[in-house]
């Protein structure tokens, strides 16, 4: 497949992608510190001031940035479970989404979502916990986008567990057959949870699956954030411009297991996984390349923790919601039942 | 995604519950012409299921309106519903106002997880900044051997599951106003209409199927029940075809003096427990005849209304409903097993014995 309608990365714009990746990583880091700071030494899944279950991202960094750098606040995204990386990428402020996290009254969704459920309609961002069950939705942004008249299109993100369930590929069949400006993003982590895709998926490449439902279909091995820029480029380009749909499959890392918590006995190759991060491989291509300074690298590393650790003190300094008020939000009109 | 949906919602110009008028409609003429009447002014609204085109519905919900608007607005999708379902989500979120039909209730199980999961929690997940201003419109109910996948109501299984407004209309008038107050909630609501209201020339007639009808535009607010018959001795709180068959029984019963009210609940989400215990308050006596399954649903949530209200306004409790059993193909063993008028009757008598 041709790359001719992805423009040319600059220097600025390789550096762009790296200082979001940068972010991703720091913000991850950082709320794995949270989530572990009062859950030790007992781990407690329902202790501390981040409660409940966490899913990070670290490692699958070149999705969120390669996908997103196409992308604009009019564009819609679909998240599913482990969503921190593509929100960062996608614009979501890290305040309200980080009070969320946190169940705080400023959050997103005023402590009633959580890290599997942001919302921000300013970016038409969102997220569900139930794998492939956010395509769907992405079908519905697409088709008001589409009836608009205008280019706006969205990302529909999701891992490749999700493309054996029924709703991936009622998505996929709907979206080609209605030409939806829709582009389903899978990343392939290696890992539903404990289960290797090697004993989950009949394919090799997901990938070979959009043929079945006539749009066109990539693999980026490698975890390469260039080549993800790519390929985004060329999918978002064509939904864009009325081509319809494109399903991309990503070969990226989790870092980091499942869900925190996760001692990752099943895996192999658990003690060679930080070798393939991403990060410091893409840093260290640009360093060479001559397109980054170490100092430039650090200032972006620094930009990254004061808006990290900003958004933490926000969140932090954000009130519990109050008790009285659960009841709230279930409808609009304020009638519960 | 937007927080304030773009719709033209101008329901609080609308009458409320006017005067029913001469004309007479089908429900299903009803419901066409309520969602045809949303159409023609507010473009964000827009039908979509199976068979919602040229066939106009299998149970007729959506006769004539492709004819109107055109196939862009009136959509036939793939047997898909998870697909459709969802994307109704989405392009709800955007600010349209999708009414989408779920050809039978029955088929939830297919597409469950966007309604309860996506439609209905949406709103709340996002501390009421996201909304879905959505119509899921189902057929519901039994009577005519459909088997076991193609005859249950269900309607206490969606309204068990917070973020759902539930809509059961038992005759056209209704059916139209709630019908338009439905596409103008900036909620989801569930439309459950049972097939046997519907007024279909290829099932068993029922002459309440057909009724005045006002052609103007009106809301019925959806959250208020109905006294659907004035009575002294004995309360029957119930909805859907089943209002038709207590009817039925308490105009026979009154020629023996036996007086019954007649509640028509008109959702169940919201629950208009204070029209039930006012009811109650009068009678002391209670029957719910509920035509979805007995144990763990509607029949014990009215039941219940009354006791937490005051248990002791209750000389007599019981109720009507489908035994704990998938409704059976045969005649002889569906009708028993649903809540027919000689089961209603027999009830009736029983309570104003006690």
């Amino acid at each position: 497949m041709t790359l001719s309608t992805t423009p040319e990365l600059t220097e600025e714009s390789r550096r762009s992608l790296l200082n979001t990746m940068v972010l991703i990583r720091t913000y991850e880091e950082a709320i794995r510190r949270e989530y572990y700071a009062d859950k030790m030494p007992a781990f407690d899944i329902g202790a501390g001031l981040v409660p409940g279950e966490m899913h990070l991202s670290a490692g699958q960094e070149p999705v969120a940035a390669g996908i997103c750098a196409h992308l604009t606040a009019d564009d819609a995204l679909t998240a599913t479970h482990r969503p921190h990386h593509v929100a960062i990428a996608k614009g979501v402020a890290l305040r309200p989404m980080t009070a969320e996290i946190f169940g705080r009254e400023d959050g997103f969704g005023h402590g009633r979502g959580g890290h599997m459920h942001l919302f921000d309609p300013s970016n038409h961002f969102s997220c569900s916990g139930i794998i492939a069950e956010g395509l769907p939705p992405a079908l519905g942004q697409a088709f008001a986008f589409k009836r608009q008249g205008n280019n706006r299109v969205t990302v529909a993100v999701t891992g490749e567990g999700a493309a054996n369930q029924g709703a991936f590929h009622e998505s996929l069949n709907l979206a080609a057959l209605w030409n939806l400006p829709v582009i389903f993003v899978v990343e392939d982590n290696d890992w539903g949870i404990s289960v290797p895709r090697s004993e989950s998926t009949s394919v090799t490449s997901n990938a070979v699956r959009a043929a079945a439902y006539g749009m066109p279909g990539v693999r980026v091995e490698d975890n390469s954030v260039e080549a993800v820029y790519a390929a985004g480029g060329e999918a978002v380009a064509r939904a864009r411009s009325g081509g319809g749909p494109t399903l991309i499959e990503v070969h990226t890392l989790r870092l980091w297991g499942h869900f925190e918590g996760d001692a990752e006995g099943y895996r192999p190759e658990l003690k060679s996984v930080p070798d393939h991060d991403p990060l410091p491989r893409y840093r260290d291509e640009l360093l060479q390349a001559g397109g980054l300074s170490a100092e430039q690298f650090q200032a972006m590393q620094d930009r990254a923790v004061e808006q990290v650790e900003d958004a933490i003190q926000f969140a932090k300094a954000s009130p519990a919601p109050n008790p009285s008020e659960h009841l709230n939000y279930v409808f609009s009109e304020g009638v519960n039942s | 995604m937007t927080t304030a949906p773009t719709g033209t919602n101008q329901s609080t110009t609308l009458a409320v519950e006017p005067e029913p008028g001469r004309r007479k409609l089908s429900t299903a003429k009803a419901m066409q012409e309520a969602i045809s009447q949303r159409m023609a002014r507010d473009e964000s609204v827009f039908v979509m299921g199976e068979d919602v085109g040229p066939y106009g519905g299998i149970f007729s919900s959506t006769t004539g309106l492709i004819d109107r608007f055109g196939p862009e607005r009136v959509i036939d999708t793939p047997i898909s519903e998870t697909a459709f379902i969802g994307l109704g989500i989405g392009a709800a979120v955007e600010g349209m106002r999708p009414v989408v039909e779920l050809m039978f209730a029955d088929f939830f199980g297919v597409c469950m997880d966007q309604i309860y999961n996506h439609m209905a929690k949406i709103h709340f997940e996002s501390g009421g900044n996201v909304k879905v201003p959505m119509v899921l419109m189902t057929a519901t109910g039994g009577g005519y051997s459909d088997g076991a996948q193609h005859s249950q109501c269900l309607w206490g299984t969606f309204a068990h599951l917070p973020g759902m407004k539930v809509v059961v209309p038992s005759n056209p008038y209704d059916a139209k106003g709630l019908m338009a107050a439905a596409i103008d909630s900036d909620d989801p609501v569930v439309f459950m209409f049972h097939k046997g209201i519907m007024g279909l020339g290829w099932m068993a007639k029922n002459n309440r199927a057909i009724g005045a009808v006002p052609e103007e535009e009106y809301v019925v607010p959806i959250g208020k029940a109905r006294v659907a018959r004035e009575g002294t001795d004995v309360t029957i709180v119930t909805l859907s075809l089943s209002v038709h068959h207590s009817l039925d029984v308490a105009e026979k019963l009154e020629a023996e003096g036996i007086s019954v009210e007649v509640i028509d609940l008109r959702s169940l989400v919201p629950l208009d427990r204070d029209a039930i215990v006012r009811s109650v308050t009068k009678t002391g006596r209670l029957i719910v005849v509920d035509e979805d399954y007995q144990s763990f649903g509607l029949s014990g949530e009215v039941i219940a209304v009354v006791a937490e209200h005051d248990a002791s306004l209750l000389t007599s409790v019981s109720r009507v409903c489908v035994p704990d059993v998938p409704i059976p193909y045969a005649r002889e063993l569906e009708s028993i097993v649903l809540p027919t008028p000689a089961r209603i009757e027999a009830t009736v008598r029983e309570a104003v014995a006690r």
